[in-house]
């Protein structure tokens, strides 16, 4: 099998403001975020010919990239919904490559957006999530609690505390701060975390992410037509994807989760090592999701990362900037779609706020993660 | 918000198990006896865990018994819920939830009764409670004495 690494490339991308959109509805969303990633790339909607999108969570279509692609004026040869929750925006990605590679389509457009700070005015009918029936007769009913206990387990055989998670949600908020398309913009102290309410114990209110609306979307095509473009080019270096169980009473660790074999497939693909990264955009839909995932990409040793997130390290200016933009915690939660675009952003250079470029950014990794702590996939960016 | 949505529009939460689930009509009947039971295949002899499925998830076999479990087992996590998310939980919090590992090796997600959330640890033998409802009986774990 040839190896696709370098061979494929993010040529443009688009965000939409993020926050409480009430004017907005969910179809809106993903347009806006169309139309800003068609004009980044300085080409029109009938040029592209792909279109890769995830169910909205209130409103199941039979196939909503079909919709969207209409709606947009796009004439796909290739278009279908993903469905890996929080992992699906850097699934859009490896699947827009293996699209582009099989020859079905040249010109991908990959769009995840959310409405879910305000109401949708026309809600349709909502996904299940799939194993509610074993968990709700019980009281279990929200992702906190499904991440609360990872998090219980990671303090009982690792010592980690809920100081230590703390950490990620102060670091993360500083990064918010310096970006003017963040939601949560006052700074935070470990001390503030600390006197949080608990929501699901050990898990507290600063510990959760937000509920947003907003949409992104990248434009993904070959290495070789990725010159044509006006912006340079980020190259698609390696993917990997794992879904260690489905539901939480089978998974095999609570500790160790998809993001091990996930990365280890994209590093081998790429060629590369966790030490080569300049930054990692890591999903934090709970500041515990970015502590085992940065475990498990073998940025430090499982159970190491409680003193991994100290002292600066995962800051802008740190060794690992992690979630540059403010993440899910502090910027918006789009199931992830951000993290992609600004990993993009940051190896195009000089197009976040100075304040919060990563110097000399060059690599970046990329995690999704998703479901009952179920779903994983990885991206590994590289600047030209 | 209706009785199917709530008002973002995910599924309404439910308090009560979906009892006509096919694969599962067996598990909720042996509780309503007080039998707390899983399936286990007869070709490889492995339990299915839960959900319960009509085929083996280890080797895909048809064939399997419903198999009493001894009712005894640890906390392999737990959480506790300081927020309601069901009206049914409003006057419950704080309360626990927590995977069961049972002594055959099958987890499932319950509550641990008859201790306060906070005494409750990882590790810690429970045994099975049977709650009684008009329609259903609900495996629930206490301290095992």
């Amino acid at each position: 099998m040839a190896n696709v690494s370098g061979k494929f490339a993010i040529v443009g991308v688009g965000e939409t403001l993020v926050g409480k959109r009430p004017e907005a509805s969910t179809n809106s969303l993903h347009l806006e975020a169309i139309r800003n990633c068609l004009a980044d790339a300085g080409i029109k909607a009938s040029q592209v010919d792909g279109l890769l999108t995830n169910q909205p969570l209130n409103d199941a279509h039979r196939s909503y990239a079909v919709r969207l692609a209409h709606m947009a004026g796009i004439d796909p040869t290739y278009a279908t919904d993903l469905a890996l929750g929080g992992a699906t925006p850097v699934a859009l990605v490896q699947h827009a490559v293996m699209a582009i590679n099989t020859g079905m389509a040249n010109i991908v457009m990959c769009v995840h957006a959310r409405k879910r700070s305000t109401p949708d005015p026309s809600p349709g009918y909502a996904i299940r999530t799939g194993d509610e029936h074993w968990e709700q007769p019980w009281g279990h009913f929200a992702a906190v609690a499904t991440h609360a206990f990872t998090a219980q387990r990671h303090m009982y055989e690792y010592g980690t505390r809920s100081e230590d998670l703390a950490e990620i949600a102060v670091a993360t908020r500083k990064h918010a701060c310096l970006n003017k398309n963040a939601t949560m913009r006052k700074p935070m102290t470990v001390s503030d975390h600390q006197q949080s309410r608990m929501i699901v114990a050990p898990l507290r209110l600063l510990d959760c992410s937000l509920e947003s609306d907003g949409g992104g979307a990248v434009l993904v095509t070959s290495a070789e037509r990725a010159r044509d473009f006006p912006k340079p080019p980020v190259l698609i270096l390696g993917m990997g994807q794992h879904h260690p169980h489905f539901s939480l009473m089978d998974a095999p660790s609570l500790t160790t989760l998809g993001g091990k074999k996930s990365s280890e497939t994209a590093y081998r693909m790429a060629g590369l090592s966790p030490k080569e990264m300049d930054f990692a955009e890591i999903y934090d839909c709970f500041t515990i999701t970015t502590l085992v995932t940065l475990e498990d990409y073998g940025f430090c040793a499982k159970g190491e990362g409680k003193d991994f997130v100290k002292g600066g390290r995962i800051e802008i200016g740190g060794e690992l900037p992690v979630n540059t933009h403010g993440g899910l915690l502090s910027q918006a939660h789009l199931e992830g779609m951000l993290h992609v675009t600004e990993a993009v952003k940051q190896l195009r250079g000089n197009e976040v706020e100075a304040e919060r470029q990563v110097a000399n950014a060059e690599l970046g990794i990329v995690s999704g993660h998703g479901g009952n702590l179920c779903m994983h996939s990885t991206l590994i960016l590289g600047a030209v | 918000m209706s009785e199917t949505q709530d008002k973002r529009g995910r599924p309404a939460a439910k308090d009560r198990p979906f009892l006509d689930e096919l694969e599962a009509k067996p598990f909720w009947a042996n509780l309503k006896e007080h039998k707390f039971t899983s399936q286990r295949c007869s070709a490889c002899g492995k339990f299915f865990g839960f959900p319960p499925q009509f085929l083996c998830p280890h080797c895909l076999a048809s064939e399997y018994e419903w198999i009493p479990l001894s009712g005894k087992g640890k906390v392999y996590s737990f959480v506790t819920y300081h927020r309601a998310w069901h009206p049914a939980y409003q006057d419950k919090v704080p309360y626990n939830v927590s995977l069961i590992e049972t002594e055959e090796g099958v987890r499932m997600m319950s509550n641990v009764v008859g201790c306060p959330p906070e005494a409750v640890k990882i590790g810690m033998p429970v045994e099975i409670v049977y709650e009684d409802f008009e329609d259903y009986t609900l495996p629930k774990f206490r301290p095992a004495t």
